[in-house]
């Protein structure tokens, strides 16, 4: 069966289902103040027009489920993180006329393990799809934007004992 | 036993609301504090609460409806209503010239601010949208660029109509300043595939497979002349007023199934090139095919093309074919630092017929850098070195700045 090039091809709720055996967490929040929301800026290249992250975890990873535009439309993308390192990212919907190649498998395992350099940079580089330029942009300040915002809530979960 | 005088009892009745007054001070101060605590509590779900919906209030207004809240946004656009979302964006360039004529060719010493774009896009729901796109070129003249309704009619396939940019080569459809190395488009991509080519008519695209895309596209075509040399970038017609006697029929099959590499090839047909207009002129084709592959920082970008063109008149002067390829490797040290090199070759009037074919092949060497201070702005310097077989070269290096958003 072909996956279609362009809609949603996983819904979030699914994705969680997915990643949690059917038992994902209840929601928790991070805000972008401050320092974050600086350095949510600088990830993505420009203001983050919203105000606050929702992610999911338990006590081996968190999900992340975020959106960045291509060229026109949101991308939507679903993360899932263990210790710092991406173990999946996977397009859950895509809307633009172009670039729907960045769904396939070929291109999202190029991140399984990536993680964070200190100045928030992918440590590996991503290589690119022609024509999918913007495509390829959106998910990879993506990626860094879970690892950097899944980096803040490392002492919340280190922290009881 | 002595009973307990009264001073005696006094003095315990004293003592023991001494003794006991702080203990029933402190339960009812503990009492009020637990209260207040409560209060306080239910006061701060009440801020929490309201915090939350001013977010979310804020969120989806500044989106016009798609909020950062994934799951609410998927919520929201497969329930779309209303008249839908506008986009807007852009791109341009500015460049600077300094070429020395030799052999004849004059200089070129200019400054034009080659291109200003503004493009709109309109989801009127999620199955139909419409693009376009308005290009300022030389600051002087405005043209239409793209304009065209887009209607999905199945998970793989959409069909367009309007002002269609043709699927050949790289440059014509991603032609974004900060996305190809050179100051100024290549030359194959210019007098071969003469972009930006864009025709009125319609088009089919699919998707098949692991990274496998097909374009069909029937045009208005080409309108080559004796007047212009039958060059085919001067056969260009624009979707404006075009004449539609005789169709050009193209279609395009893609592959990149491999992260960082893409194959292509395109194929252009139309009876007559000129448009039934021209008893000299007949049948009309291009074949081209690009390959583009990048790892790492590295890229390999090449691209071919060749016009077939029947017909005594362009065979005269040799236009019957014309012919170029260029290969560009480039390696981009990090986001903001790339170099490149670019081997072109050109030929306008390759046909054999001429009798001249030699002299008529062109060659250039280009040499040069990007600097990315951020990755929708670009600075470029090349240096370009021509050996034509005329002999009439321009070499000399070119400045440029571009933009996109």
């Amino acid at each position: 069966m072909l996956a279609q090039a362009r809609g949603v091809y996983q819904s979030p709720e699914d994705f969680l289902q997915e990643v949690f055996a059917h038992r994902p967490p209840p929601a928790k929040v991070i805000w972008l103040t401050g320092e974050k929301k600086q350095k949510a800026t600088e990830i993505l290249g420009h203001k983050p027009d919203y105000l606050r992250v929702r992610y999911w975890a338990d006590e081996n990873r968190s999900a992340w489920i975020l959106e960045e535009i291509g060229k026109t439309e949101p991308i939507t993308v679903g993360l899932v993180i263990v210790e710092g390192k991406i173990k999946r990212l996977r397009v859950l919907a895509f809307r633009e006329s172009r670039g729907d190649e960045v769904r396939h498998d070929f291109f999202t395992r190029q991140f399984d393990d990536v993680g964070l350099k200190e100045n928030n940079r992918l440590d590996r580089h991503i290589d690119g799809i022609t024509g999918a330029t913007l495509s390829v942009r959106a998910l990879t300040k993506l990626a860094r934007l879970a690892l950097y915002l899944d980096s803040l809530r490392q002492p919340q979960t280190a922290a009881p004992s | 036993m002595r009973k307990p005088g009264f001073s005696s009892l006094a003095a315990l009745t004293l003592g023991s609301a001494l003794t006991t007054a702080p203990l029933l001070a402190s339960a009812a101060d503990s009492d009020e504090l637990k209260n207040e605590i409560e209060a306080l509590k239910a006061q701060n779900k009440v801020i929490m609460e309201r915090l939350e919906a001013t977010a979310e209030m804020i969120e989806s207004s500044d989106k016009g409806g798609h909020g950062h809240d994934a799951m609410a946004k998927n919520k929201r656009s497969t329930h779309h209503t209303g008249s839908g979302r506008t986009t807007v964006g852009g791109y341009g360039e500015l460049h600077y010239t300094n070429l020395s004529g030799e052999g004849g060719a004059s200089d070129k010493k200019e400054m034009d601010f080659h291109r200003a774009v503004l493009f709109v896009g309109h989801e009127f729901t999620d199955k139909i949208r419409f693009f376009m796109e308005w290009d300022l070129e030389h600051a002087s003249e405005m043209e239409l660029e793209q304009a065209f309704l887009e209607f999905d009619i199945g998970a793989n396939t959409a069909v367009s109509t309007g002002v269609l940019l043709l699927p050949f080569g790289i440059i014509n459809e991603t032609h974004e300043p900060p996305t190809f190395y050179g100051v100024e488009r290549n030359p194959i991509e210019t007098y071969i595939i003469p972009s930006t080519w864009r025709e009125g008519g319609a088009a089919v695209a699919g998707k098949f497979g692991k990274g496998w895309g097909y374009d069909v596209f029937l045009t208005s075509g080409m309108r080559l002349d004796a007047a212009n040399g039958y060059l085919v970038r001067k056969g260009r017609q624009f979707g404006g007023e075009a004449l539609a006697n005789d169709l050009a029929g193209s279609g395009r099959i893609k592959w990149n199934g491999l992260a960082g590499l893409e194959l292509s090839v395109s194929y252009l047909y139309q009876a007559d090139g000129g448009q039934g207009l021209d008893p000299q002129l007949g049948k009309t084709s291009l074949i081209s095919s690009h390959v583009s592959y990048a790892t790492g920082g590295f890229q390999l970008r090449a691209v071919y093309a060749s016009w077939n063109i029947d017909g005594d008149g362009p065979a005269s002067t040799g236009a019957d074919q014309q012919t170029g390829w260029y290969i560009e490797p480039s390696y981009k040290f990090n986001p903001k630092v790339g170099i490149f090199a670019r081997y072109n070759t050109w030929d306008n009037q390759a046909g054999s017929s001429s009798g001249s074919a030699a002299d008529t092949e062109k060659t250039q060497y280009n040499l040069g850098a990007n600097y990315w201070p951020i990755p929708d702005v670009v600075l470029k310097l090349d240096l370009q070195q021509q050996d034509n077989a005329n002999g009439e070269n321009r070499n000399g290096f070119l400045m440029g700045v571009g933009y996109q958003f």
